[in-house]
């Protein structure tokens, strides 16, 4: 008797669990925890509030809700091996890992499951030739376009020529750290300026060596690939020197509200490279206030919205709510399959019209996907710190990357990957 | 001069100075561990922790509000004041107090006469719990700590120095923060020796560290001293979190800050305050002029793995460290 209430009590609670709705999930690896909480908090309230804007605002997408799982990886690869696997099974459409690292170990794993992987802004950079890695996708721009960006500002501010110039590399010490150096070697034999190295260490909180030898060697501009507290420390060290701060340029990860608050009014003039607008100047934002701040259903508190790093997770849930659209679109199906969602992402095409219709025209760069090209064309822009004012200010539009360069080194490098694992031709 | 000559001079004094900060997380461990033999692995979360609290006390930061808001549907965030400094890190010194208070009741107590290693343990532990106590306390977002101390190259130091160069000299570096930090460091262990010395407090303190049971077998109580070194502990850590955290933020990163301690550390010895000074400013020293001399011609980043080599050959000649008392165990 006790056995056959326990079986009711069991399948009755399994029904519950059980959703009995279509939806459309993505998953959410997040850090709320650990050394880098500070930077993965604003991106997972971003990534989660869009979401939820779009259940209140439209009840979803194409009328299916959309459902976000959040898997906390404490910016751990091993952690968000974890959360892959503990999420898969769940109908996750798409996989936006936050971190080179975990991105690294899933690229095998999403091409055997059939789901896909969004890597904006970091991630495998030569996975951007869709010819060889069928389910990463890393637009709307990788770090190898982020170094020629860097390199276009500095030929930009300098009238098209720095020939004889000096530029130094701040970058931290590993993998992700050193993405750019072979981008720049190209670049620094291309426009003639010289290129020197300065690694840091995890986590960087002591870079007294390197900015003596940036003092003592002067360079005429200073890259940073940094993350975490070794942005502070850098542009606080950047301040001390008193290094120009409007020649110290960071990439996307080096550009957040946080990386400028220790420094205070120091940090004045810093700027950062950015493939997302800034701020709150979009009308979607009107609507996450309406829809989702004041309705008590952000995932923070509210004071999160239009910073850098929320922006940038609301629009990378923008992105992949937009491939949703397309691979709706594309199989007349609203409640799409992880397969059908690679379809999607593989032919978004982001457009003024488009970013209009959701209230964000002008966010971030027009560009569209295909078979070959999962990269998009690489545009990025450069953003300023206004210390007065605390707010970061666009100082240009999304302009393209150096291509010449990069792509034959996109080549190279997914070429060998493909050797090395026997991935055939993927879009022939 | 030649410039090359200056700036290696340029280099050690900025590892000095560096050193000094080193020394101060060390001291935290040195505390513990000469009162009780623990190794205590919490130091570096307990600068996070002591920071934090500064800032989140100065500012008037409701604590817990994240939890208190989710529960309860308020909009709390700041009581709406802004306390002094000076105030604020004696408030936040008297936390750190209870804190060592509540770490004697719930841990230490019911671990006497447990091998030293489950004591380490139990420290282990103490940090992941305050990792995820402090975040929900004050939240994860990094916070700007501001004391009023200077930072920033001394335009002074370099004016008056400049001259001594050519023309790619500019004087010497030397931030205004690390000064400070050297004085602090300075005022805190003449302050400890002071304590120790002539205190009746401080003498029991150091016949504990002496030996447990004669300081038991005179009537001075284990427990009382406990809370007194991790007190003192917790004091250190928050003048290692206020001069970190000012370059830094305040942040998660800031508990990261022992891995530093630990070469300085096994070569000043665990249980000489004058070993982590004289261990943190060899560190300091040793790894910049590393990094300066040989550093540009394997590629950098040598500082950090260069502490521990230099630990480590130390540790070969001297396995107590410099300053370390020597263990003699016989069986």
């Amino acid at each position: 008797m006790k056995l056959k209430k326990l079986a009711a009590v069991t399948t009755a609670a399994v029904m519950m669990a059980t959703p009995v709705l279509a939806d459309l999930m993505f998953p959410s690896l997040s850090y709320r925890t650990g050394p880098y909480a500070a930077n993965g908090t604003p991106v997972a309230d971003g990534f989660a509030d869009y979401y939820t804007l779009l259940n209140q605002r439209d009840g979803g997408i194409g009328g299916v809700m959309t459902r976000v799982v959040e898997c906390e990886t404490g910016y751990s690869t091993e952690k968000g091996v974890e959360c892959y696997e503990a999420t898969k099974g769940d109908g996750a459409l798409v996989y936006q890992p936050l971190s080179t690292g975990i991105t690294y170990q899933l690229i095998p794993k999403v091409t055997a499951d059939g789901v896909s992987l969004l890597t904006g802004g970091y991630g495998r950079t030569s996975a951007a030739n869709g010819d060889v890695f069928s389910n990463v996708f890393n637009f709307p721009a990788n770090y190898w376009n982020g170094a020629s960006h860097a390199v276009n500002h500095v030929l930009d501010v300098n009238g098209g020529d720095i020939s004889g110039k000096s530029i130094a590399l701040v970058y931290h010490n590993s993998a992700y750290g050193k993405e750019p150096i072979r981008t720049l070697e190209e670049l620094a034999a291309k426009h003639g300026f010289s290129l020197s190295l300065l690694p840091v260490d995890h986590p960087g909180q002591e870079q007294k060596s390197q900015w003596l030898q940036i003092r003592r060697e002067k360079p005429d501009y200073v890259f940073m690939w940094g993350w975490g507290v070794m942005n502070q420390v850098a542009i606080q060290e950047a301040s001390n020197i008193r290094f120009p701060m409007e020649n110290f340029i960071g990439i996307w990860w080096s550009g957040s509200e946080n990386d400028v608050a220790a420094a205070g009014d120091a940090a004045n003039g810093y700027k950062a490279l950015t493939f997302h607008n800034v701020g709150t100047n979009f009308p979607v934002f009107d609507d996450i206030q309406k829809y989702v701040v004041d309705a008590g259903l952000a995932a923070g508190d509210g004071s999160n919205v239009g910073t850098v790093l929320y922006n940038r997770g609301l629009y990378g849930a923008m992105l992949a709510a937009e491939a949703v659209k397309a691979a709706q679109a594309i199989h007349g199906v609203a409640d799409i399959t992880p397969a059908m969602m690679r379809d999607g992402l593989e032919n978004l095409v982001v457009t003024d019209e488009s970013m209009e219709a959701i209230g964000m025209k002008g966010f971030g760069p027009n560009f569209a996907v295909s078979c070959e090209n999962h990269g998009g064309p690489g545009l990025g822009a450069v953003q300023q710190w206004d210390a007065t004012a605390q707010s970061w200010n666009m100082i240009s539009g999304f302009e393209p990357s150096d291509m010449d360069v990069i792509q034959p080194l996109i080549d190279a490098d997914s070429a060998a990957y493909a050797a090395e694992n026997n991935i055939p031709s993927q879009c022939n | 001069m030649p410039d090359q000559l200056l700036f290696a001079i340029e280099v050690t004094l900025n590892g000095l100075m560096a050193g000094v900060l080193y020394s101060l997380v060390a001291l935290g461990f040195v505390l513990i561990f000469k009162a009780s033999g623990v190794f205590n692995y919490a130091q570096g979360v307990m600068a996070l922790f002591a920071a934090m609290t500064l800032v989140g006390i100065q500012k008037g930061q409701v604590p817990f509000s994240h939890l208190i808001n989710s529960i309860l549907g308020t909009d709390l965030h700041y009581f709406g004041w802004h306390i002094p400094a000076l105030i604020a890190i004696v408030l936040t010194a008297g936390v750190m107090v209870l804190f060592a208070w509540i770490v004697e009741r719930f841990v230490l107590k019911h671990l006497v006469n447990q091998p030293d290693i489950i004591l380490f343990m139990a420290t282990i532990g103490l940090t992941y719990f305050m990792e995820g106590f402090g975040d929900l306390m004050w939240g994860p977002d990094l916070k700007k700590l501001d004391v009023g101390l200077a930072q920033g190259g001394s335009l002074w130091i370099e004016e008056h120095t400049a001259f001594l160069g050519g023309d790619g000299f500019y004087g010497f570096f030397i931030d205004k923060l690390d000064i400070a930090a050297t004085v602090v460091a300075a005022l805190l262990v003449t302050a400890l020796i002071m304590f120790s010395q002539y205190t009746k407090q401080g003498r029991a303190m150091r016949a504990v560290a002496d030996d447990h049971q004669a300081a038991l077998s005179v009537g001075i109580s284990l427990r009382f001293i406990w809370v007194l070194v991790w007190s003192v502990a917790g004091f250190v850590a928050l003048v290692a979190g206020i001069m970190w955290g000012a370059k830094s933020g305040v942040q998660f990163s800031l508990s990261l800050i022992a891995l530093k301690a630990l070469p300085v550390l096994m070569l000043g010895g665990f249980t000489s305050i004058p070993g982590a000074i004289v261990g943190g400013l060899i560190i300091g020293v040793g790894e910049k002029l590393f990094e300066f001399s040989v550093g540009p011609l394997i590629g950098g980043a040598t500082e950090n793995w260069f502490a521990y080599v230099l630990a480590l050959l130390f540790l070969v000649f001297r396995p107590q460290g410099l300053f370390g008392e020597k263990i003699i165990e016989r069986v």
